[in-house]
């Protein structure tokens, strides 16, 4: 599995990643490399085996449906960069 | 050029549970901002879902309505995009096994008759938050109230052909939801959301056209118009030779009319993989059995039993059980009126699908809010179907029952007089006076015109003031008429 520059750049800007040109190449080549050896896991005989979406063979355990967070609004706001009227502020989206 | 219409519908169902789908953060609409916004829901580092059982029992039991297939272990898996009302840089939603799979929906077509929708899938989801940007003149304001709130997102099969039947399946499926109790069905609060895939291709051809996806329609009646409006532009640019374009659209309520929002193109690579912090929803017979034996009576079930029990005609019992609220007004009203459910249906049917609906309709009420009682309404019909007062005053009764002038039909009847005149001397005196008064009028009658006696009737009622039985005088009209010959 070989991975471009091209498919590169496109990954980091879906994961808005500020990456170099510079640095295209080397990313490519050890991204390559990783899908490399999650390929060597085709080679093994999955025939009787169903499929997982965990490692963990077990379910969920779920929750009671009861509101008792404890919401501390201030202290949450305190981290945030802009808080104006008990909302987060960010630079104005355009739709 | 012949074209066909190709429609399928994806709507958002808020859930109407008190805590989030994963955090104990309260759900109530109307906070102050944030004041509901956990840990797990602005994503502060460390924190972790975990499942609310009552999102999977809510959802189990939509799958149960729709006839779908319960999938025995759903997984939730992480769905990236960028947007700062979703903290987490990822919606926890479902991907290739969501909780519902398949399942249809019988709608009542406007042209009459049932047309079965089906339903390819419905996943579990989280809402995000909301953006505002009339807040502030340079910024987005975000309040995360809403992230984290449980949705079933429903989405159709493109089999829906016009803007009609949209709406109809749209409506059912309102009615369903808040029949089964999962969602307060709240369009104007954002409950139930509705975006319409519309695309039009050449009568017969077998591919599909390019499809918009029309969103923030907020109204059955917009829900119409949008698409009319979109199916109208596509075969405009079409015919012109242009090509539609893949995008979201938004619908302006103002102008009818829909404007593109964003290319769809680029946006959606979401990068779906299984949420590493979710283990699947396991789901055993069990608990599918609950929930089935927690199911309430539905629309269809209703309409049929509504027929059967109260000798309803099919338009009568699909109005009725449109909601449940309405469906619970009509038996109250029924049960109020009397013991012989078979003959006070239709009357009761009567009441409320045209004098009731049309006060509802004026003051802008739902049903909920009906200025009378079910067991108003059944008493005035209990005092027509027993002949103390006739239809026309039975209007009058309603009018003063609407305006609250009285508690009780009883009531108003015996404060303002209005009982139906027994005493047949007076009746007897009053057809003798209509029929010495109006010579031209028995005349035609003794010449062959016998539906003239209407008039007659109608004199009479008048001397009355309402207040005699128009079929015992129309009875001794004729007799006294017929004696005449």
């Amino acid at each position: 599995m070989s991975l471009t520059t091209d498919d590169v750049r496109k990954v980091a800007h879906l994961a808005r990643l500020g990456l170099d040109e510079t640095e295209l190449d080397g990313y490519a080549r050890e991204l390559s490399s990783i899908l490399d050896v999650v390929d060597h896991l085709g080679q093994a005989d999955t025939a009787d085996i169903a499929p997982m979406s965990h490692p963990l063979d077990l379910g969920a355990r779920l929750r009671e449906d009861k509101p008792d967070a404890a919401i501390d609004r201030e202290a949450f706001q305190r981290v945030a960069p802009d808080v104006a009227e008990g909302v987060y502020r960010v630079p104005k989206v355009i739709e | 050029m012949n074209w066909e219409t190709v429609i399928g519908l994806e709507v958002h169902i808020q859930l109407a549970t008190a805590s989030k789908i994963f955090s104990n953060a309260p759900t109530a609409y109307g906070a102050e901002p944030n004041a509901q916004a956990s840990a797990v829901d602005i994503a502060l580092p460390g924190v972790l879902p975990v499942i609310n059982r009552e999102v999977i029992a809510m959802a189990t039991r939509f799958g149960l309505a729709i006839e779908a297939d319960i999938t025995r272990a759903s997984v939730f898996a992480r769905k990236h995009y960028f947007y700062p009302d979703l903290p987490k840089g990822y919606q926890i939603s479902q991907y290739d096994l969501p909780i519902v799979a398949g399942g249809h929906l019988d709608i009542d077509t406007p042209a009459g008759g049932a047309r079965r929708i089906g339903i390819t899938r419905a996943h579990l989801e989280e809402d995000a938050g909301k953006s505002l940007h009339e807040a502030f003149d340079r910024e987005t304001g975000i309040d995360l109230n809403r992230a984290g709130t449980p949705l079933i997102e429903c989405v159709s099969e493109p089999e829906i052909k016009t803007a009609a039947e949209a709406a109809a399946y749209a409506r059912k499926l309102h009615s369903l939801v808040t029949y089964l109790g999962i969602c307060d069905g709240n369009m104007a609060e954002g409950s139930f959301r509705i975006d319409a895939n519309v695309s039009v291709r050449p009568a017969g051809s077998a591919e599909f056209g390019t499809r918009t996806e029309t969103k923030n329609v907020n109204s059955f009646r917009f829900l119409e118009k949008a698409i009319d409006y979109e199916i109208e532009r596509q075969i405009d640019v079409l015919e012109a030779g242009g090509h539609i374009i893949q995008e979201t659209r938004l619908f302006d309520p103002d102008s009818g009319e829909t404007r593109a929002m964003r290319s769809k193109e680029e946006a959606h690579d979401y990068r779906y993989f299984p949420d590493p912090d979710l283990l699947p929803v396991v789901i055993d017979e069990a608990f599918i059995e609950t929930q089935r034996s927690h199911l309430p009576e539905l629309p269809d079930a209703k309409a049929e039993r509504f027929g059967r029990e109260y000798g309803l005609n099919d338009a009568d019992a699909i109005a009725l059980t449109q909601s449940r609220a309405l469906a619970d007004y009509f038996e109250a009203t029924v049960a109020a009126a009397g013991d012989d459910t078979a003959a006070l249906g239709k009357p009761a049917a009567n009441w409320i699908n045209s004098e009731l609906a049309g006060v509802l309709n004026r003051e802008a009420l739902t049903i909920e809010q009906a200025p009378l009682s079910a067991a108003q309404l059944g008493g005035l019909i209990a005092r027509i179907a027993d002949d103390t007062i006739s239809g026309k005053i039975a209007k009058q009764v309603f009018d003063a029952l609407v305006a609250g002038e009285g508690e009780s039909a009883d009531a108003i009847i015996e404060a303002q007089g209005l009982k139906q005149i027994t005493d047949t001397g007076a009746i007897e005196a009053l057809v003798d006076e209509a029929i010495t008064n109006n010579p031209d009028q028995v005349a035609q009658y003794l010449d062959g015109k016998t539906k003239i006696v209407g008039f007659l009737v109608g004199q009479v009622m008048k001397a009355s003031q309402g207040k005699a039985n128009p079929k015992d005088v129309n009875q001794r009209l004729v007799a006294k008429l017929d004696a005449m010959k």
